[in-house]
């Protein structure tokens, strides 16, 4: 018999032209099922005109991004035990920084637009990428086999970056990563979105970013390191290199 | 419905809650920045008593002996060492250097500052 918990879940409600609201649905659930799986439950068994988004349930297509007691979390792959405890209330909110449609659903074109801007990778050479295997380890033909970027798209990163809350034109974190997975070298063309006013400069250093990141983007290191490259790239510029 | 980012939501800069420490080390940055200036304009009222001859500067001297402008110059110590060593922090993680230990560079921010802190109370209200 898996373990039961009695969970209250306090969720943001908003329709068109609505003032928001909160409702309160209370469930039996098992501390080792999902975030996903709880709102899931609410929607299947206490109110079908609640609204959000989901699609794969394995954090692939980022689709199924909240916030869940206040903080940015991919809800599939966020057990409940790890964000609350039997008895407790637990307030699931829509992102921050995104238009909502309804519910706890946002309008995430602004960033989809915005990584496409970018020319954001949806795949990428394994030879390219950052995981376990040093460079030094591939073979030049193993490029041929490619790999799915690791930035889902699913905006958490924006919903927690302060600076993306006040600034609208900001490129934000994620497509800011996507630069750097390309490279300031191979990608020249990129240097004047990279290094505008709303680009590079405009992040604040706050590591929002990274810490809610469900995917090991990193997206403040990759800022970090693309000012490192914005500067090589126009210092070279200077110097005629 | 209205979620956008907006210039008016500026406040949300300072909320602490659910947030990390790189959060809380750029809310405090903020914090110790905006006292720092009214300090300066405060700094600069002061010097301009000194147009007004020796007897109102002393007077204004006098009030600075008070616990309370006391304390108020130990928030601003704090503030100026915070705020350096949080800058550096900025600088160096900015360039790529020490990103991972950005957490622990925050922590010993704090700590120095806090210790700063503690010796000049010490050397005001013992001295």
């Amino acid at each position: 018999m898996p373990e039961q918990w009695t969970l209250t879940l306090r969720l943001y409600r908003q329709k068109a032209n609505e003032a928001p609201r909160y409702d309160t649905f209370t469930l039996q659930v098992n501390p080792d099922e999902y975030v996903l799986d709880a709102v899931e439950r609410v929607w299947a068994f206490h109110d079908r005109s609640l609204c959000f988004r989901h699609a794969c349930h394995h954090s692939t297509c980022g689709a199924c991004g909240m916030r869940v007691n206040g903080v940015e979390k991919l809800t599939c792959i966020t057990p409940l035990r790890a964000v609350t405890q039997n008895g407790a209330v637990l307030t699931i909110e829509p992102l921050r920084n995104f238009p909502i449609v309804s519910d706890l659903v946002v309008d995430m074109g602004d960033l989809y637009r915005k990584m496409e801007r970018v020319n954001a990778r949806a795949v990428l050479p394994v030879t390219e990428a950052e995981i376990e295997h040093p460079a030094s380890t591939w073979n030049p033909e193993d490029a041929q086999y490619l790999r799915l970027s690791d930035c889902l798209e699913c905006g958490l990163c924006i919903s927690a970056c302060p600076v993306a809350a006040t600034t609208a034109a900001y490129l934000g974190p994620a497509p800011l990563a996507a630069i750097q997975d390309q490279g300031m070298r191979r990608h020249p063309e990129l240097l004047p979105l990279a290094d505008s006013e709303d680009g590079v400069w405009r992040c604040h250093s706050a590591f929002e970013c990274t810490a809610v990141c469900p995917s090991f983007v990193d997206p403040a290191r990759r800022i970090m390191d693309l000012r490192r490259q914005v500067v090589g790239a126009k210092l070279r510029q200077v110097f005629g290199k | 419905m209205n979620n956008q980012p907006s210039s008016r939501k500026l406040l949300t800069w300072f909320n602490p809650l659910g947030r990390n420490p790189g959060a809380w080390a750029f809310i405090l940055n903020r914090l110790t920045g905006l006292g720092l200036t009214f300090y300066l304009f405060l700094h600069l009222i002061v010097l301009g008593r000194l147009a007004q001859g020796p007897q109102a500067y002393e007077e204004f001297l006098e009030l600075t002996k008070s616990p309370l402008v006391k304390l108020g110059e130990l928030l601003v110590i704090g503030a100026v060492i915070y705020h350096a060593l949080n800058g550096l922090r900025v600088v160096l993680t900015s360039f790529g250097l020490g990103i991972r230990q950005q957490t622990q560079m925050f922590y010993l921010s704090v700590l120095l500052a806090l210790v700063g802190t503690l010796v000049f109370a010490i050397r005001m209200f013992a001295g």
